[in-house]
């Protein structure tokens, strides 16, 4: 039990599959962007030598800020991604929910935005400081309707939280996006999750034209690894509760492991389009979109979901 | 080290320090990134935080007003780091080494590892030049 529950969260689903695939998916993230561009783009292990570049470099704490914090910070987001990526890859590969249903995950996706708040604020740097400040800002724009979409797979499943409850109904009933209420959930929760990658169009914590690298400014080495890896690490854990609550699971046996695959990457190729196509928005026109336009879109896809179309 | 050189090689990413410089080898190093000739093929990046980077292209003739910002821009960098003095004014001051305001040794301000020559040099140059660089890391 407790040799499995080790496995699951260092191993399989875990730490090293999330991470290996996170930073091959972060190495078509760039090819696909630099073929966008017409350039030929890093070869194929580049994040693999940035990441142990990264770990090999000195580490450097700054004299006016708060160095528990500013180490804390990294660490304690890296433990949250492995913990999100270990509760929706249990349930999507094995059936299992490792102790934890969409609350958890979505408290814990959450608790990472905060992490990277602590940690932007933690130098006293001025650059830093307005990347966390927009970080919060980008946080209250885009979870009302991130948590309104993933509603809609709750309410369809019958009220129930367990993301294995959510897989086993659609595998019996067709997966949501086959209905007019999953189709408004996936585009409202696909556009909330690049928000909360912070890819463009909404890489406004980020800002690198004017914030430099805005939270992760002062960060260099080890501390800049494990933040890089964390990023890598969404491109797996976000497309994969998409596919968990709106495209009916990733069946392990036969053809299906191909199904999965085309799955996850079109929603990877997708958020990579979404990202290439779109210019930085500014602070306010982000949170009119999703508090605008967003939020009663998906509050229509709860109604309707609730009606059962 | 050699492991660790390899991948240091493979993975360089770039910030640009200008200590005074006239904007023309800011520009050709902006080429670089270009679809001509997208340094990313070798894993290059161009950063905006002196602390994520493992090299600092000093562009301009280093004068009394910045070698202060420029040592300090040195020591913030986090190491291992390497310099590389782009264009003719890092090299040899260029028209302006008998200037006022001009530093007497550029060295005792930064501690230089490559210089590419030019007034700018050519993109080409500049890759060579990184080439050269990657050379010697790799043993």
């Amino acid at each position: 039990m407790i040799a499995q529950a080790v496995f699951d969260v260092f191993v399989f689903p875990g730490v090293l599959f999330t991470a290996v695939l996170g930073l091959m998916a972060g190495w078509l993230d760039r090819k696909v962007s630099a073929r966008f561009q017409y350039r030929v783009g890093p070869p194929l292990f580049q994040n693999f030598n940035d990441f142990f570049k990264l770990l090999g470099k000195e580490t450097i704490l700054v004299k006016s800020g708060v160095p528990w914090l500013f180490v804390a910070a990294p660490l304690a987001g890296f433990a949250v991604m492995s913990l999100v990526a270990t509760a929706v890859g249990t349930a999507l590969f094995s059936g299992r929910s490792a102790g934890a249903d969409l609350i958890v995950v979505m408290y814990l996706l959450m608790l990472y935005s905060a992490l990277i708040v602590l940690g932007g604020s933690s130098p006293g740097n001025v650059y830093s400081s307005l990347g966390a400040g927009r970080e919060v800002k980008l946080l209250l724009a885009d979870e009302l309707p991130f948590i309104l979409a993933c509603l809609v797979p709750v309410i369809r499943s019958g009220y129930q939280l367990k993301l294995t409850a959510i897989l086993a109904h659609q595998s019996e009933h067709g997966m949501l996006v086959g209905s007019v209420s999953g189709v408004l959930a996936f585009v409202v929760a696909l556009l909330a999750v690049q928000a909360k990658m912070a890819l463009p169009p909404f890489h406004i914590p980020e800002a690198e034209t004017e914030l430099v690298a805005g939270p992760f400014m002062e960060y260099g080495g080890p501390l800049l690894a494990f933040w890089k890896l964390d990023q890598f690490m969404m491109f797996v854990v976000f497309p994969f509760l998409l596919i968990l609550l709106f495209w009916g699971g990733f069946p392990l046996a036969g053809l299906g492991v191909l199904w999965g695959v085309l799955k996850y990457l079109l929603i990877l190729v997708l958020m990579i389009i979404i990202k290439n196509t779109n210019p930085r928005l500014r602070t306010d026109t982000a949170i009119a979109f999703f508090w605008k336009y967003l939020s009663p879109l998906a509050l229509a896809a709860v109604v309707l979901a609730v009606l059962g179309v | 080290m050699g492991w660790y050189n390899k991948r240091l090689a493979k993975s360089l990413w770039v910030f640009h320090v200008s200590a005074s410089p006239c904007n023309n080898c800011d520009i050709e190093i902006l080429d670089l990134l270009t679809p001509r000739y997208d340094v990313e093929r070798f894993g290059i990046k161009l950063v905006g935080s002196v602390r994520h980077a493992d090299v600092l292209l000093v562009t301009g003739v280093i004068n009394e007003k910045v070698a202060p910002l420029v040592r300090r821009l040195y020591k913030q960098a986090p190491k291992p780091v390497f310099v590389v003095g782009v264009g003719t004014c890092p090299t040899s001051g260029c028209c302006f080494k008998e200037s006022y305001n001009t530093v007497e040794r550029r060295e005792d301000v930064i501690p230089f590892d490559l210089y590419v020559e030019g007034c700018p040099p050519k993109p080409e140059a500049m890759i060579d030049a990184i080439v050269k660089l990657v050379g010697v890391l790799n043993g």
